[in-house]
Parts: structure tokens; C-alpha cells; sequence
């Protein structure tokens, strides 16, 4: 059990503080507390130099403009060097166009990729698997993705989680399964028979007094 | 380094920043205004002019010190 806990690290949970870190990265040293007030996405990947990764990196290029609307910034991590990295970035730039526009953290030491659970000795006991933190702008872990190596993560749903925590946060509801932004949302359940009588009065579209929604 | 190279002078952010802290002292947050930058960029920029003696902290503001405003000229 002990040497499982060595091999992987801590695993962070949704509704903690994200683990603090102070890394070597392309754009230079930066910190967690560097992000505060910015919602963060942090995601690992396996390797440099990979075929599922390097689409990856293409496709979270493409997301940045659309993340930045948001007000999201991207960080990604592997346990390869700084080197390693711009060699990567300027090659895919080279090869693709796209520009590589977001930070990559070098965590040759594993560092970070243990203190948040990125290494899952069932996968490989020396690369990160696919790991996907959202975390808010008070540095809380919104949300956890995790995929295995061979499988190449979707955009669309990283932005639509997205979406999702930001409505949430901003208007106090919940969202339904494979909501989209314009789709009505889900009124939170209320906590008492008056509420719950009176929820029917309100106008909302009841399935009943436990599943309402509304458009916003 | 990202703000300054191994030679000394100040990389196009690194300038960016001291640019921005010549027209006057600021908060992490305007000078990634007047910069143009990301604010995560500005903050690890601003600890690393600050280290290396470019630029002085004063509580939550920052200017540019005196290596710093010769650097530029």
C-alpha cells in the first residue's frame, strides 16, 4: 500500500485547494498563486515528441482564443525537460503552424505530477497519464479528468465544463446532462415542502417538484 | 530566465514589463494592462526583475529601481 502511495502521489479530490507548486516552465518560474483570480486548466500529458500528444497540444492550441474569453488559462506538464519541450513546440509549429501559446511545465523531478496524482503506476510508472485540473480563480479544484495513454482528450467538453462552472457559479443552478450554453438549467432541489409547493407556482418547466428548470 | 537573457539584457517581455514600469508604479494587474501580458506572466516577471534588482516592491506596487530604469535607456 505504502509503495503504491510512493509510486502516485497524493490524489487531490474536487472542492480542495489545488496543491501549490513552483516550477520551471517554457515561459520561465511560475507558481500556482501566480494564476489566482484566472481560472486554470492544468493538464498533463505522457510525452514529448508523441502522436496522441502532439494532436492534443495542437487542439488545446486551437481552444486558447476561446479559453481566453473566458478568462481560462492553460498549463501543461511532462516529466521532459524545458529542452525537450521548445524543441517540441517548435517543431509542431514547424510541422503544423500552430503556435504553441500556453506555458509547459518541465517536472523532471515529478514534483508536481505526485502532488497532484498524475502518475498511475497501472499506465506507466514513469509518464503522467492524461490528467485534465480545472481549477478557479480561488486556486479550488472544480474539476478532475483523467485518461488513459491512448486515448487523445475532447475540447469540446473541456470547454463546455467550462461553460458549465461558470453558469453555475454565476447564477446558482445546476446543469443538466449534455447541457449546452442557451439550454435551460437546472433550479437546485428545494429543502423544505413549502419550497416545494411553491417551486410549482414559480413558472418553471417541472417534471416535477424535485427536477425544474429555467432558461436564463 | 524569462525576462531577462543569459547575456543581461531584458527579453520582448522582460521589456515589456520594464516599459510598462517607467511610465509609473503599478500593481501586478495594470502592468499587465499596460504591458499587454498575462497577469501569471507579469507576476513571475515582477519576482524575477525584482530579484535580479530591476524593479523594487513597495507593499502590492512595484517600480522600476534605478539598474533597471539604466537597462532601458
Amino acid at each position: 500500500m505504502e509503495e503504491i502511495k510512493e509510486q502516485t502521489g497524493h490524489m487531490p479530490r474536487i472542492g480542495e485547494p489545488a496543491p501549490v507548486f513552483d516550477a520551471v516552465t517554457t515561459h520561465g518560474k511560475l507558481k500556482l498563486e501566480d494564476f489566482k483570480g484566472s481560472w486554470l486548466i492544468l493538464f498533463s500529458h505522457p510525452a514529448d515528441f508523441t502522436p496522441v500528444c502532439t494532436t492534443e497540444f495542437i487542439a488545446f492550441s486551437e481552444i486558447h482564443p476561446e479559453l481566453q474569453k473566458r478568462g481560462v488559462e492553460l498549463l501543461g506538464l511532462s516529466v521532459d525537460s524545458v529542452s525537450s519541450h521548445i524543441a517540441w513546440a517548435r517543431n509542431v509549429e514547424e510541422k503544423t503552424r500552430v503556435k504553441i501559446p500556453f506555458p509547459i511545465i518541465a517536472d523532471l523531478n515529478k514534483e508536481v505530477s505526485l502532488a497532484y496524482g498524475m502518475i498511475h503506476p497501472g499506465q506507466s510508472k514513469t509518464e503522467t497519464v492524461r490528467c485534465v485540473f480545472i481549477i478557479d480563480p480561488n486556486q479550488i479544484i472544480r474539476t478532475i479528468l483523467y485518461y488513459p495513454l491512448t486515448t487523445g482528450r475532447n475540447m469540446d467538453e473541456i470547454l463546455r465544463i467550462i461553460d458549465a462552472l461558470q453558469t453555475t457559479d454565476k447564477n446558482g443552478v445546476a446543469t443538466p446532462a449534455n447541457w449546452r450554453p442557451g439550454d435551460m438549467v437546472v433550479v437546485p432541489p428545494p429543502n423544505t415542502q413549502e419550497m416545494a409547493e411553491e417551486r410549482l407556482k414559480q413558472g418553471y418547466e417541472c417534471t416535477d417538484w424535485y427536477l425544474c428548470k429555467k432558461k436564463l | 530566465m524569462a525576462c531577462i537573457s543569459p547575456d543581461g539584457k531584458p527579453t520582448e517581455s522582460g521589456s515589456k514589463m520594464l516599459r510598462a514600469l517607467q511610465a509609473g508604479s503599478g500593481s501586478p494587474e495594470e502592468i499587465a494592462n499596460k504591458a499587454g501580458l498575462p497577469l501569471f506572466r507579469v507576476r513571475s516577471g515582477l519576482r524575477e526583475l525584482t530579484e535580479a534588482g530591476l524593479a523594487k516592491q513597495k507593499d502590492d506596487r512595484y517600480e522600476l529601481s534605478e539598474d533597471g530604469a539604466k537597462l532601458i535607456k
